[in-house]
């Protein structure tokens, strides 16, 4: 990595209103290629606003957004995944009444280069076809392929959740509370998942697991009233002091 | 048809599929073939061709409906546009006697159908749900009003007629008798359904399904909605153009009706009917439908409402449509746990059917009292003389209706049960679908 690199993911004073109400208010963010990021914050501080702005779902309303040193910000979602970001939801979003493995397939027949063609057999296509096996090997549901998404127990879906978003190969994964409802044993296994499909890639994750947090990012920004309050490593945001005030004493109280 | 994922692991299913698959086509052709040898009269052959005709303009509607969750109300206007070319071209190659044989006209009508729906489609499709529906109504209307001040084009209300006989002779095939039609229209109706199932089977195909489910995530995962919409809707105003020019050389006119709302909801009806969720659906929902509303209209005044209590029995108690509900059965069948739920219909049947004499008894008496269509007020019903006047008549429906109500009501319920009790055995085996 030269230091001159663009960072992955950079927000430039963003900022987004819905009427007269300011969520995101000026937030500066900086994510470098390669690194695990977590964001936190309470509940109603703008984490999923931050990703719907950087995933194109919405454009901000002023400030920019830059992928790898691009700009995004105002491009539809469709383009922005083009260019190597893909995202997850908080609540699960799969296409129900298809099966496990059309939905991951579904999830890469764009960046294989099969796109719209209606000129080819999508069942005779190997390269789509090893890519969808492995990807349910992964994600644990290969003894699944043939049931219908929307059956699968809830932590199934989260998996494939997952799947679908890193199943296109883009470089920069933004995963959305991906350990939410789950037990303790589903959290950790999630994690090791996680830890595994983004290897080698630049991963941002909005996560309310403080053991996940701490466990899986190499740096973690705190979002307060829609500003990023503080930005670093681990330990250094353990023990900064607004950090504690803000949103971690609250969480020990 | 089921995908198999693994390839080694699937090998010897994988084969069976295959050979379930070819041996479907080849049945579809055999049937083809054998139909008019058994059925050779003319009014049979014509029933036939409508069939083949609504199978192709069903399946075009159930690209947009059932493939890609797009409600149409406006399919008919590429079929009417197809429909209209086809007569022109027919009159334009007859008059200056271009090489051009029949069977390529409804290809003609297909490129129409295309293209009015690439330049019709490419707003519309920008929304799904209810805008598009309110959109597809709306063009539908606006089409239709200019069929009829377009005279020129249109031809008014007697709309514009061909003589499908004074085109280029193919192998000296005149097309003028109605069998070298059928065979036309089958030919035609073959070729549409391998083309409209493969593209089912194709990338593009598949997005369609991720749209109908997901739109907002099919986004993230680097498709335009928009853009599967509109390619959706440009193959589904093809082969409706197909199914319009088929009907313009089956009849030898074209005219308002053909592209009414009327004629978008038989699409709808057929494609419901039979089930939106499976391929063949559509296919079983056209060839009931065309059938049904060839018997009925001969057996009553009032058929077309007997055709809307059809519809709000499928929507209420089928919502997958014949195809569906056959589908549900296949855990059953394979499960080997069809006996008792097969026996719960048997006892299920005389209550309903009995419910239903009364129903279509009582529908019967009223529109002969009230509507009098006929001086006549005795009726002649399975064999009987009813005098549509007196008390008793209008009390034995009553009778009829509730006591199949009642008894039926309970005989649905235990064949509920039964189907449940099935179901539980069949999972617990491990068939779920």
């Amino acid at each position: 990595m030269t230091p001159s690199a663009p960072p992955a993911i950079a927000l430039d004073d963003v900022r987004k209103s819905f009427g007269r109400l300011e969520i995101i208010r000026g937030l500066n963010l900086s994510v470098a290629a390669g690194e695990r990021h977590a964001i936190i914050g309470p509940n109603g501080a703008g984490k999923s606003t931050t990703f719907n702005l950087i995933s194109g779902y919405m454009a901000p309303t002023s400030g920019e957004v830059r992928l790898d040193g691009q700009v995004i910000s105002g491009l539809p979602p469709f383009q922005i995944n083009r260019r190597g970001l893909s995202r997850s939801f908080q609540v699960t979003n799969v296409f129900a009444h298809m099966s496990v493995w059309e939905n991951v397939r579904c999830a890469l027949l764009w960046t294989t280069g099969h796109r719209y063609a209606f000129w080819k057999n999508v069942d005779r296509l190997p390269d789509v076809r090893e890519r969808t096996a492995m990807i349910l090997e992964d994600i644990g549901l290969a003894a699944r392929a043939e049931v219908p998404a929307g059956l699968l127990t809830y932590a199934e879906q989260r998996a494939l959740e997952i799947g679908i978003t890193t199943a296109g190969g883009a470089k920069v994964i933004l995963l959305d509370e991906p350990t939410a409802g789950m037990s303790h044993a589903e959290t950790e296994r999630a994690v090791a998942l996680i830890r595994r499909l983004t290897e080698g890639r630049t991963l941002l994750i909005v996560e309310h697991d403080m053991s996940v947090v701490f466990g899986l990012a190499d740096r973690i920004s705190v979002l307060v009233y829609g500003q990023i309050i503080a930005s670093g490593t681990p330990d250094q945001i353990r023990n900064d002091a607004r950090v504690q005030e803000a949103y971690l004493g609250v969480e020990a109280a | 048809m089921s995908s198999t994922p693994f390839a080694l692991a699937a090998a010897p299913s994988r084969r069976r599929d295959a050979l379930q698959f070819y041996g479907a086509w080849l049945a579809v052709i055999a049937v083809m073939l054998i139909l008019p040898r058994a059925f050779s009269s003319g009014g049979a052959l014509t029933t036939f061709s409508l069939m083949g005709i609504s199978v192709i303009f069903a399946l075009s509607y159930n690209i947009l409906l059932g493939q890609t969750g797009m409600l149409s109300f406006g399919h008919a206007v590429y079929y009417g546009l197809g429909g209209f070319l086809a007569v022109h071209a027919m009159n334009a190659i007859g008059a200056a006697k271009w090489p051009v044989p029949l069977p390529v006209v409804p290809l003609i009508g297909g490129l129409a159908g295309l293209v009015f729906a690439l330049i019709l489609g490419w707003v519309s499709t920008r929304r799904s749900g209810t805008a598009f529906a309110m959109i597809s109504l709306g063009v539908a209307e606006l089409v239709a009003s200019s069929a009829l001040i377009l005279r020129s084009f249109f031809g008014g209300e007697a709309g514009v007629t061909a003589n499908r006989t004074k085109l280029f002779k193919l192998f000296g095939l005149s097309f003028g008798p109605q069998i070298q039609i059928y065979y036309l229209v089958a030919a035609w109706t073959l070729i549409a359904l391998i083309a409209m199932y493969a593209l089912t089977r194709t990338p593009f195909g598949r997005m369609c399904n991720a749209v109908r489910d997901n739109p907002e995530r099919v986004q993230f995962v680097g498709y335009d909605p928009h853009i599967v919409r509109y390619i959706a809707f440009a193959f589904a105003g093809l082969f409706a153009g197909i199914a319009g020019a088929l009907s313009a050389i089956n009849f030898e006119i074209a005219n308002s009706a053909y592209l009414g709302t009327q004629q978008s909801g038989v699409a709808l009806f057929a494609a419901y009917i039979g089930g939106i969720g499976v391929f063949i659906g559509p296919v079983i929902g056209a060839i009931l439908v065309t059938y049904l509303s060839l018997v009925l209209s001969d057996l009553s005044s009032v058929w077309q409402l007997y055709f809307g209590l059809i519809f709000i029995a499928v929507v209420a108690f089928a919502p997958g449509g014949i195809a569906g509900l056959l589908l549900r059965h296949r855990p059953l069948l394979r499960a080997g746990q069809m006996w008792p739920v097969l026996r719960a219909y048997v006892v299920a049947a005389p209550p309903t059917a009995v419910m239903l004499a009364g129903l279509v008894l009582g529908i019967e008496i009223v529109v002969r009292h009230t509507v009098g269509t006929s001086d006549d007020p005795v009726m002649h019903l399975f064999g009987y003389s009813l005098d549509t006047g007196s008390p008793l008549s209008w009390a034995i429906a009553a009778l009829l209706t509730l006591v199949g109500f009642t008894l039926a009501r309970l005989t649905w319920k235990h064949v509920a049960r039964a189907f449940d009790d099935a179901m539980t055995v069949a999972r617990a085996k491990g068939y779920l679908a």
